[in-house]
């Protein structure tokens, strides 16, 4: 991890960006399920009392009634960690937001497997396909707490139901401020551009991917790293683009290899007829385990020296 | 409020044996869907949007209308038929029920129908999207009310008790429920799958207040409709006991017309049936 870039916590700029957004949409409410010091919608609550909601341990409850809101014209913010926000409440999510195309806004904190000690069950690596799989459902995992802020706002701004998950650590900022203008919904940010091989990251892997590219840079190995925030809808011409011009791809999620950003991306090449090397890194279709975030991500080979490493073999293919 | 004049009264009977019919020729037609369950909810819906609820089927947007949530999708063709009656919609619509391209889904789906709230049929999630519903009206220091008809097997979801919970929490007494207590569900008696007794105990334990009426009786159903919106700092259950499949003698009662359109004798008779008591009714006003 590069040590000289500025730690902080994307779920604080979630919180932030909340109390931003409380005075520009008098109809933005949000709701929690027993998380708020986590998820961060305490900074919201604080200043917006009257509209924070406190659903207590009953996520079903709480997605259902933040269709209501949306119903009544409200922006419907709900947040608890991502395993409870989609595995436990599909149904809801599918009925009376997705099908009912409701203007509600999920923001999930502590997906993928880096929630390290509290073990598999805590750790959520489904849910971006149990989200990307849903008609009218926008699905984004921002990389750092810069794009997180801008997200949310971009999130409130547009219309239509979105899920949205960071992790739980704090996590190298990526972006300055200077660099929001660029982030929008749908669109992938190329961060670093190289010829032979490219990384498709979402999340919290955008950072290893960078420190990959350098790392490969002194071996003389020169690679594009493309921020794909948003899995759905996914910025498909970006990656064909990619596919032509470099000569593999390396997709990195903190998220099963089944039916994230990997599995995106593998429709869109093959589809298109678009014939490349080409290699998903996530969870190999297990659950993980207890343990310091660092090892976990080194167990289940999901840190920048993996990515070098695999870069170099699937080059040599 | 004061009894409605008998001929009132008639007038909305006769209006219950109308839904009834359309029920009927709607699940023919369809050859598909819940004879019993739209039935018997029949008197509820027509109390509701004859006679109790603020809505302007002109502007079915309008930020101040009443809402009616049906968490038992299943009923949705007695929905139908009433929002086909208000004007929603042409009543010609009713004959597409469940064919393609129609406006009229098996179950209801907002954005679709006009005047149809939540999309439901998935049981559970109705009490709880009502939550929401409530808690932005009050924000919004709206006086609107918000009423959801559940199925009495429907009680047997987790989500409903969480929805229980969460609305006598916020004292939400701009919203009022209604069980249609009619003791069948799919599989057998309410009491047989999965006991539901005391339902009543049930909700008063969960700090909602509660009446329990005759749910076939319209004057019944519209007192109890004023009293829960006059009583205040908690939600209210109405219970309304009812026969499964009521109006038709054959279904009354009857679990095998849960989810079993009838077919051609049948329709037959139940619309001799149903025109018997509206000829009785007419020759009453």
């Amino acid at each position: 991890m590069n040590s000289s870039k500025k730690m902080v916590n994307p779920r604080n700029a979630y919180g932030e960006a909340l109390v931003e957004l409380g005075g520009e949409y008098k109809n933005l409410v949000v709701l929690d399920a027993d998380l708020s010091k986590s998820t961060k919608t305490i900074m919201f609550a604080r200043k917006y009392p009257e509209r924070f909601f406190e659903m207590g341990i009953a996520e079903a409850n709480m997605i259902s009634a933040a269709a209501g809101f949306a119903s009544c014209g409200k922006i419907p913010f709900a947040s608890t960690f991502a395993v409870f926000a989609t595995g436990r409440v599909y149904d809801q999510i599918r009925m009376d937001i997705a099908y009912s195309n409701a203007n509600v806004k999920i923001f999930a904190t502590h997906g993928g497997i880096s929630v390290g000690k509290d073990g598999a069950s805590h750790q959520m690596i489904e849910d971006l396909a149990l989200m990307r799989v849903l008609p009218n459902m926008t699905v984004i995992a921002p990389s750092d707490a810069t794009q997180t802020k801008k997200i949310v706002h971009l999130m409130a701004e547009t219309y239509g139901p979105m899920y949205a998950r960071v992790g739980r650590a704090d996590a190298p900022l990526i972006y300055t401020t200077g660099d929001v203008e660029n982030i929008k919904i749908g669109k992938g940010i190329v961060v670093e551009d190289g010829a032979d091989i490219t990384f498709i990251a979402t999340g919290t892997m955008v950072e290893p991917a960078l420190e990959a590219r350098k790392n490969l840079l002194k071996q003389g190995i020169e690679a594009s790293v493309i921020d794909m925030h948003t899995v759905k809808p996914l910025d498909t011409s970006l990656v064909l683009k990619y596919a032509k011009q470099t000569n593999g791809i390396i997709t990195a999620e903190e998220h099963s290899v089944i039916g994230g950003l990997g599995a995106a991306v593998a429709e869109t090449l093959t589809e298109k007829n678009v014939s490349t090397k080409f290699l998903r890194m996530g969870i190999k279709d297990k659950f993980c385990e207890s343990g310091d975030p660092a090892d976990l991500l080194e167990k289940y080979e999901l840190n920048s020296k993996h990515m070098v490493r695999k870069a170099k073999k699937l080059l040599k293919k | 409020m004061k009894d409605l004049s008998e001929k009132k009264l008639r007038q909305l009977e006769l209006m219950a044996v109308k839904i009834r019919k359309h029920i009927i020729e709607m699940l023919y037609k369809a050859k598909s869907g819940h004879p019993g369950g739209s039935l018997s909810a029949v008197e509820a819906l027509v109390a509701l949007y004859f006679v109790h609820m603020r809505h302007n089927p002109k502007n079915p947007s309008d930020p101040d209308r009443d809402r009616f949530i049906l968490s038992k999708g299943h009923a949705a063709p007695a929905l139908y038929a009433v929002l086909a009656e208000c004007g929603y919609f042409p009543v010609e619509e009713l004959e597409k029920l469940r064919e393609i391209n129609s406006m009229l889904q098996g179950h209801p789906v907002c954005k679709c129908t006009p005047g149809v709230e939540a999309s439901t049929g998935s049981l559970g999630h109705g009490l709880s999207f009502a939550n929401g519903v409530a808690l932005a009206g009050r924000l919004d220091k709206k006086d609107y009310n918000v009423y959801v008809m559940l199925g009495d097997g429907e009680t047997d979801e987790g989500q409903v008790w969480e929805a229980a919970s969460v609305a006598s929490h916020y004292k939400l007494d701009n919203l009022v429920g209604m069980i249609d207590r009619n003791f069948l569900q799919i599989d057998g008696r309410t009491e047989d799958v999965l006991k539901l007794e005391s339902v009543r105990d049930r909700w008063t334990a969960f700090g909602w207040y509660t009446i329990e009426i005759d749910g076939h009786d319209i004057q019944e159903i519209l007192d109890a409709l004023n009293e829960a919106n006059s009583h205040k700092n908690q939600p209210t259950m109405i219970i309304l006991n009812t026969v499964k499949g009521k109006g038709v003698s054959f279904m009354e009662n009857n679990v095998d017309f849960h989810g079993v359109p009838p077919n051609e004798m049948e329709r037959n008779l139940a619309i001799e049936e149903l025109t018997l008591v509206e000829k009785k009714l007419e020759a009453m006003l």
